[in-house]
Order: structure tokens, then C-alpha cells, then sequence
């Protein structure tokens, strides 16, 4: 389903991503920790297409496809979702119209006919409910004076909708009490299929006590320092992320060093 | 440069032809005027209150005043321009057409006509407002509507008089180099309440110039709500004169949606002459290719615990230029005055250009005032949310667009007003983008 090879990346001239490889299988789900300033969110943007930031070398293949030549809406069309750490604020928007463009954008893309307004509205219930979240949300700007649960909910709710073929949370349990933070997991977890990759960013273990990944990678200086089964993200819990960061930089140091 | 003699000519031809041309009260506020207007002349740059609006252009056109047809509009091209729920008093050309009118059935106390057929009738009910700026005009413009005026709506309510559906003044110019010069008269009595929309539409080919006053005064606790819908044609000119004089505990709101014309400008002022009055004054310029909108609003604050919001927001594509001058005067002794305001435009090209200034004047010592403008481009991060949620790049900028000026629509207490301003918004949207609101 996606295939990085050593993606380079620079922010304002700046290195970030020094070369990361990771493939990720439909069906599967990997974790990706790290400490702050790792890269994690940079990576998720770069998959998702944000602007301002310059790929130096490597490749991703999305579906066999070059994502990087694709601009951010035409990889959304083609099934990638990321689901926003600081999701964004559209005053005047309703997030019912939001939810419609988007899902129209991807069935016309598909060569699917539009949705009409009753299975739309059906749909967008479901999902609702899954997401227990009240139906007035709809009718409100995208975002707007929703808390931070809210907030985070109203992303998976878009990603239940939308039904995306790659999904990338991005620290979508940062700022989550328990309940919502449970809420969220299920809804993630209702999206785990045979046909689906989920890559979750976060900081914290703890989302992953309710979504159990099959690969957790942990990022640190710009670069995958090691990945693992489960057990990975227990470990990280437990230790911290100093010891994986020390052999990431006695790595780096070795390799400016040369043979 | 303006020719004062084709001005002349024009007011001795057409000046005994005009409305009260009987009454030597009128006839002389007329005479008075009309030199006040051959010494001032047009403002020019050099004027302050004109600095970025030139009407040289305008100056230098030789526009006619003579009465012109009644004929060029039908009633169906009326009946698509007509509000539901609205009480519709018609002008074409700037004379009153009665065959055009759809007047609902009046509560008691309500009086609502042709100001022509007012100064026919009952003259002294209006001699004070008609000659009170023939000495001391403004400036130019407003000496001119007052030597010129052909017609416009008079508008009178009672002692407790509420009217409940809005009376809709439409004002139709298909005449080119046509000086269309209405003046409206608006008076509330003690506790009533109206609303008026003050709409201007015309043919998109004819160069014509419509000056326009409108005479506000609302009683003791009285409400009056005046909207301007100015949808002139393309090459059309649009000069306003709006003022306001608020008695205590009145409510006043102004709302100004600039759509049409080449060159429009619209002054609007309220005067808070007594304790407890609020104002609001809400505006909307959407601006492209080269139009030139200028907004120019006055509140003036002189007794205490006046309350007064203001917002506006522009929207300027192409090569068009927007000027937005909040004035707001606090006088000493308006004490407890509550003032905010604020002005937020958004550019979409290069080559727009907006002035906005907000100006300030505060002379008591106990009021909460405060003021804010910004000029700014659309928000990249909101595009980039769209984007990645499949909305493509030009679809994502005309929904932010379209969400920014709708915020003012949506601030309509009035349904058929609103729902007709939400579609002319969604009217300048390409379709892909319609399909989703």
C-alpha cells in the first residue's frame, strides 16, 4: 500500500526526514513514536501534500502510484486521509458541506455517482452515532468553538465517512481525556479492515493499549532508529525515548565519520 | 474639469419643471442649493473625506437631468427584482411609478408614498427637512440632489406604529447619461419600528449617475432598520448621502451591501442625540475588475450610555479599489458610551488596493471604545485542510470567499433580504462550487 524509500526532507533549508524507509501492507497498522521534534508531523504532512516543504531525495509509491507528484486533493481522491493534529478552524463552512464535498470529490473521482441527500444524510448518521457525536455538530462551521475532543472526533468522523484507503492520525490522542480518547480508539478500530493501512503518529503509548499495531517504529533525528512488534511501544513507556535517541545519534556521528 | 454653465442651463430648463416648483419655500431652497453647488463643484482629492476616491471621471461626463421614460421597465423584469413579503414602492428613472408599485395593505399610522405626491399634499410636513442643507451642504453632491430632486420614498410612521414586513424602494435606471436625483425621507414617531431596503439596480451598458439622500429620524424608542442593496449596472455611478438623527433609546441599524457600479460611494451617519441610543452599522463590499467603492461612515456619540457596533467587511478581486473611514466621535459629554468597530478586508488579487482607516475621537473619559482593521489574503492553512479532504485548489478558495462575505448575510434579521443576498453570494460562485451549498 506504501512504500517510503530514503524520503528526504527540508523545512526552510532546514534537514527534518534524513532518510526514512518504511512499507506499510493494506490491512496493517503501524505506530510511529518518537520525541517531540522527531519529524513525526513533518512526515505525516509530506504524505499528505502540505506545502513549504522540499523533498531532496527518495520516493513514496501509494497504491503503486508516485504520491509525491500528486497534489493534496488528488491524494485525498485516491484514499489518503490525515487526520489533523490542530485541526483547522473554516468559519462560515458548515462541516455537513465540508463532509459532502469531500466524499462527492472522491465517488467523482472514482467514476461513482454523487450521493444523494438521503444516503447521505443516513451515511453521515451512522457515523455520527459511532463517533458518539450530537447531529447539531453538522450544522456548525468546520471546527469552529468545538473543543479539543471535538475537534478530534470530528476528524475520525470525516475519515469514517470518507472511508480513505491509507489513514494517518497525527497525535490524534493528544489533548483527549480518557472517554473521548476511548471514543476515538473505537472509531478507529471499527476502520481496521483487510483493505485499509492505518499509521498512527503519537507520543504516547497509550493509544495503543486500544489499538494494538502490528509494527511500531520509532523515529529520532529524522530517521527510523528502530521498529518492533507491540512490545516496542511498552518498552518505550518504560524506558523513555533517551536510549533509542543516543544510538540514533552514535549512528549518525559514525556515518559523518565515514569508514 | 466640471462645467458649471452646462449645470446652469440645465437647472433653469429643468428646475421650473421640477416637483414644487409652486412653493417659494422649495423653489428658493432649490436656488440656493444650486449656487452652493456652482461655487463648491465636486470634491476633489485635495478634499480630506475624498483623499482616495476621485471623481474626476464623473466631474468631466455632462449627465442629463430632464425627466426621462417611465416605459423601460416591465413588470415582470420588477417582479424578479421584488422581495417577498415586501411592501414595493418602484422608481424608474428616478420618478415614482405607481403602475410598477405593489403596496401591501398599511397598519394605521403608516404612511408610505412618493415623496412628490408628500410635497403636493401636506408641504409643511417636510419644508424643514428639504431646505435644512440648501446654506451649508455637505458638499457638492449633496447641494446638487438638493437643488435637482425629482422623487424618492416618503416614509412616515405613527406613535406606535410597527410595521412588520419591510417596505422594499426599488430603484430601476435604464436612461444613459441620466442624472437620477432621489431623495428619501424615513421618520419613525415615538416606539415604532420599520424597515426599509433602499435597492438600486441598472442596465449594465448606460453610464448614468445616480445622487442619492436619504433622511433618516428615528423618535423615542423607536427602531429603524435601513438597508442599501446597491446593485448599479457596471458603468454606472453611485453617490449616497445617508444620515441618521436618533431621539432616546432609539435603535438604528445601517446595512450597506455594495454589489454593482463603477464608482459608488456611500456616506452613512447617525447622530446619537440623546441618552441611550444604539447604532449598528453593518457593511459588504465586493469589489472586482475596476470598480471603486468608498465607504465613508460617521457616528456621532453626544449624549450618554449610546451603544454602537460596527462591521465591515470587503472583498476585492481584479484591479478594484475599496476605502473604508470608520468615524466614530465621542463627544464629553456622551459618558458610558460602549463603541466597537471593526473592518476586515480580504484581497484576492495583486492589483486591489483597499484604504481602510478607522478614526477614533474620543472626548469623554468613562466609555469603552475600541477599533480594528485588517487587510489580508486567504488563509493557507484553511486551503490546505480543503485540499486534503479532495477539494480542489480553486473550489477550496471560492468556499473560504464565498464563507467570508456570507458571515454579513447571515447577520440579516430580515428573511427575504437575506435569502436574496445568500443568493446573489452564491450567484458569483462557479458551479462546482454552488453544488455544494
Amino acid at each position: 500500500m506504501l512504500t517510503i524509500q530514503n524520503l528526504h526532507v527540508t523545512v526552510d533549508g532546514k534537514p527534518i526526514l534524513r532518510g526514512i524507509d518504511l512499507t506499510v501492507q493494506a490491512g496493517e497498522v503501524h505506530a510511529i513514536m518518537g520525541p517531540n521534534g522527531s519529524g513525526k508531523s513533518t512526515l505525516a504532512h509530506v504524505l499528505a501534500g502540505r506545502e513549504g516543504y522540499v523533498v531532496t531525495a527518495g520516493e513514496v509509491i501509494y497504491a503503486g502510484k508516485n504520491l509525491l507528484d500528486m497534489p493534496p486533493e488528488v491524494r485525498a481522491r485516491e484514499g489518503v486521509f490525515l487526520a489533523f493534529q490542530y485541526p483547522v478552524e473554516i468559519p462560515g463552512v458548515a462541516n455537513i458541506y465540508l463532509l459532502k464535498a469531500a466524499l462527492n470529490a472522491i465517488r467523482k473521482h472514482r467514476g461513482e455517482p454523487e450521493l444523494d441527500a438521503f444516503d447521505f444524510l443516513a451515511l453521515v448518521k451512522a457515523k455520527l452515532k459511532l463517533m458518539e457525536m450530537d447531529q447539531a455538530l453538522l450544522y456548525r462551521s468546520v471546527n469552529e468553538g468545538f473543543s479539543g475532543g471535538e475537534k478530534k472526533r470530528n476528524e475520525i468522523l470525516q475519515m469514517a465517512v470518507l472511508e480513505p484507503k491509507l489513514a494517518i492520525l497525527d497525535e490524534t490522542d493528544s489533548g483527549l481525556d480518557i472517554d473521548a480518547l476511548k471514543v476515538v480508539a473505537d472509531g478507529v478500530e471499527a476502520m481496521r479492515s483487510p483493505q485499509r493501512a492505518i499509521v498512527l503518529v503519537t507520543h504516547y503509548q497509550r493509544l495503543l493499549n486500544y489499538i494494538v499495531p502490528d509494527r511500531v517504529h520509532v523515529l529520532a533525528q529524522g530517521r527510523i532508529a528502530k521498529s518492533g512488534g507491540p512490545e516496542l511501544a511498552l518498552e518505550l513507556e518504560s524506558r523513555g525515548y533517551g536510549w533509542v535517541e543516543a544510538q540514533a545519534q552514535a549512528q549518525a556521528l559514525s556515518e559523518t565519520a565515514g569508514p | 474639469m466640471m462645467n458649471v454653465d452646462l449645470y446652469r442651463s440645465q437647472f433653469a430648463q429643468t428646475g421650473p419643471r421640477l416637483v414644487g416648483a409652486r412653493l417659494p419655500w422649495l423653489q428658493q431652497a432649490r436656488a440656493r442649493a444650486f449656487e452652493r453647488f456652482a461655487e463648491l463643484g465636486f470634491p476633489t482629492l485635495r478634499d480630506e473625506d475624498w483623499k482616495y476616491t476621485s471623481v474626476a471621471a464623473l466631474a468631466k461626463r455632462a449627465f442629463k437631468f430632464a425627466p426621462a421614460s417611465l416605459n423601460g421597465v416591465s413588470a415582470d423584469q420588477v417582479g424578479e427584482l421584488a422581495l417577498a413579503a415586501s411592501h414595493l414602492l418602484v422608481f424608474v428613472n428616478g420618478r415614482h411609478s405607481p403602475g410598477l408599485t405593489r403596496l401591501g395593505r398599511l397598519p394605521r399610522g403608516a404612511e408610505v408614498g412618493s415623496l412628490a405626491a408628500v410635497v403636493g399634499d401636506r408641504p409643511d410636513r417636510i419644508e424643514a427637512l428639504l431646505t435644512c442643507d440648501a446654506e451649508a451642504p455637505a458638499n457638492g453632491f449633496t447641494a446638487l440632489n438638493t437643488a435637482f430632486w425629482a422623487d424618492g420614498a416618503y416614509i412616515e410612521l405613527a406613535a406606535g406604529c410597527a410595521l412588520d414586513e419591510p417596505i422594499h424602494l426599488l430603484f430601476v435606471t435604464t436612461d444613459a447619461d441620466l442624472a437620477v436625483q432621489p431623495r428619501n425621507i424615513i421618520r419613525a414617531g415615538v416606539g415604532a419600528r420599520v424597515e426599509v431596503i433602499e435597492h438600486y439596480v441598472g442596465a449594465n451598458d448606460a453610464g448614468y449617475f445616480t445622487n442619492a439622500v436619504t433622511q433618516i429620524e428615528a423618535g423615542v424608542g423607536a427602531t429603524v432598520i435601513h438597508t442599501k442593496l446597491q446593485q448599479e449596472g457596471l458603468r454606472g455611478h453611485h453617490i449616497a448621502d445617508i444620515r441618521a438623527e436618533q431621539r432616546q433609546g432609539s435603535r438604528f441599524t445601517s446595512q450597506s451591501f455594495a454589489l454593482g457600479g463603477l464608482l459608488s460611494r456611500n456616506d452613512i451617519a447617525t447622530r446619537l442625540d440623546a441618552p441611550g441610543c444604539e447604532t449598528t452599522l453593518i457593511g459588504l463590499y465586493l469589489a472586482g475588475g475596476r470598480q471603486h467603492m468608498d465607504h465613508h461612515t460617521r457616528i456621532d456619540h453626544l449624549q450618554p450610555n449610546g451603544t454602537s457596533r460596527e462591521f465591515y467587511k470587503g472583498v476585492l478581486d481584479g484591479a478594484s479599489r475599496a476605502v473604508f473611514n470608520g468615524r466614530v466621535i465621542v463627544h464629553a459629554n456622551a459618558q458610558k458610551t460602549d463603541a466597537q468597530q471593526s473592518n476586515r478586508n480580504l484581497l484576492l488579487s495583486d492589483d486591489a488596493e483597499v484604504d481602510t482607516k478607522p478614526q477614533l475621537e474620543i472626548y469623554a473619559d468613562d466609555v469603552k471604545c475600541s477599533h480594528g482593521a485588517t487587510v489580508g489574503q486567504l488563509d493557507a492553512e484553511q486551503i490546505y485542510y480543503l485540499r486534503s479532504r479532495g477539494v480542489d485548489d480553486a473550489s477550496a478558495r471560492a468556499l473560504l470567499t464565498y464563507a467570508f462575505a456570507a458571515d454579513l448575510a447571515t447577520r440579516v434579521s430580515c428573511t427575504p433580504l437575506r435569502t436574496r443576498l445568500e443568493t446573489l453570494l452564491r450567484g458569483r460562485l462557479p458551479e462546482q462550487v454552488k453544488e455544494l451549498l
